[in-house]
């Protein structure tokens, strides 16, 4: 049974045929040593590049299904009704089945908190909504491992939670901008939707978030091309070794501004993975990219004022940091 | 009659403008079509997923990329 999921695992997450198919097209069709830094490089891009495609597909596609049952009104409904501590793990779990897009989180953020829902709440569904969701779990599990993939679930949510209360304790609703709650409350119901139309809709959003990502996704690669066959691995460890202390506040501080999701930065932490870098190093990496960056960073400060806005990001970056460390001391268990 | 379309400018907003205006040459009613782009504007409808339909300053229809089918019935008639 175990060597049948391994099995499962190598083929449908990590794409084993794949890998194989090229390999074979780059050693026997161009005729390049897949050991030589050329021949290696094209073998990683291209099969990161399908690898990441497919899974982006398949994942967009059926987290869309999911989606479609929570139209932001319907989760903004659910945590009304919710108070303390529960309204924050609510918060974030709800985050979780949300767009990826950044974008998409000024207007949430006005009509959650137009509606009278907590600050501490609205934020803790920010936090989560880009950090965790349902395509991070799998494509973590398709570059390390299950365990690896629910560890970072598991910190993101009380990242997110912990986040939440924190700004809520700060009792910061005066450095929202007025606009804000003067916003109306449009609870505007579409009524339910067929099988067909969420199909449609799944199917929009995978055309709509490839067509807008699939730049990003060339670059890590790119990157991540360049990490795993150029980059003289003593070089990367000297820098950003696992038994370098810096290397969890670095990675996190370069990521901060950086505007990328989930898919480009994957290829990016599997060759840094490859190299020797620690895996708290690498979620550190992941987790700033995708929460924090400076796009999102100016949406939001038409919103809220500069202090809460500091706030936020000092709160987020030092969780941020800290589950860094945290996984660099722990991950001798996760391998 | 003035339709607007909100939306930041993404590709499903620009989507949902043609189709709005193949609706409404389809049916062959007169109407105007605003876009409106400032989210500080969007937020004033209340609207919370993008692209949204507004017709004469009543929400019909958020986060969704209406055909122009979908957008003739939802036109008076």
């Amino acid at each position: 049974m175990a060597t049948f999921f391994t099995w499962l695992n190598d083929q449908l997450l990590r794409m084993q045929w794949l890998s194989d198919l090229v390999a074979w097209l780059v050693r026997d069709g161009l005729g390049l040593d897949l050991a030589g830094p050329v021949g290696g490089s094209v073998h990683f891009f291209i099969y990161d590049v399908i690898k990441i495609f497919i899974l982006l597909s398949a994942l967009i596609f059926s987290i869309s299904w999911v989606q479609s049952h929570f139209p932001p009104e319907r989760t903004r409904r659910i945590l009304g009704g919710r108070s303390g501590l529960g309204a924050n793990v609510a918060a974030a779990l709800l985050g979780t089945i949300t767009p990826f897009c950044s974008c998409s989180s000024i207007p949430l953020f006005i009509g959650f908190t137009s509606a009278g829902l907590p600050l501490g709440v609205t934020f803790s569904f920010l936090i989560s909504s880009p950090l965790v969701d349902l395509a991070s779990v799998i494509l973590l599990a398709s570059v390390f491992n299950w365990w690896i993939s629910l560890a970072y679930v598991a910190v993101g949510l009380v990242l997110a939670v912990m986040g939440g209360v924190l700004i809520s304790r700060l009792g910061m609703e005066d450095q929202v901008e007025a606009f804000v709650f003067d916003a109306p409350v449009q609870d505007h119901d579409d009524g339910v939707m067929t099988r067909m139309e969420r199909a449609t809709f799944a199917v929009a959003q995978v055309r709509e978030i490839a067509s807008r990502v699939w730049v990003y996704v060339l670059i890590g690669v790119g990157i991540g091309a360049a990490i795993h066959n150029w980059i003289p691995q003593d070089l990367i460890t000297a820098l950003i070794g696992a038994d370098k202390w810096w290397s969890v506040p670095v990675a996190t501080l370069v990521g901060i501004p950086i505007y990328a999701d989930i898919f480009g930065t994957l290829p990016i932490a599997e060759a840094l993975s490859a190299k020797g870098v620690g895996l708290g190093t690498i979620l550190a990496f992941m987790m700033s990219v995708t929460a924090l960056s400076l796009p999102s960073m100016i949406m939001l400060k038409r919103v809220v004022k500069l202090p809460l806005l500091c706030v936020f990001v000092g709160i987020v970056t030092t969780g941020i940091v800290l589950i860094g460390f945290l996984f660099n001391g722990l991950s001798p268990l996760f391998t | 009659m003035i339709i607007k379309i909100l939306g930041s400018g993404c590709r499903k907003c620009q989507a949902l403008g043609t189709a709005t205006e193949a609706a409404i040459a389809a049916k062959g009613v007169s109407a105007t079509i605003e876009k409106v782009t400032d989210i500080v504007a969007i937020t004033r409808y209340g609207v919370m997923s993008t692209p949204a339909l507004v017709i004469d300053d009543k929400v019909v229809s958020t986060g969704k990329m209406l055909s122009a089918a979908d957008i003739a019935r939802l036109l008076p008639v």
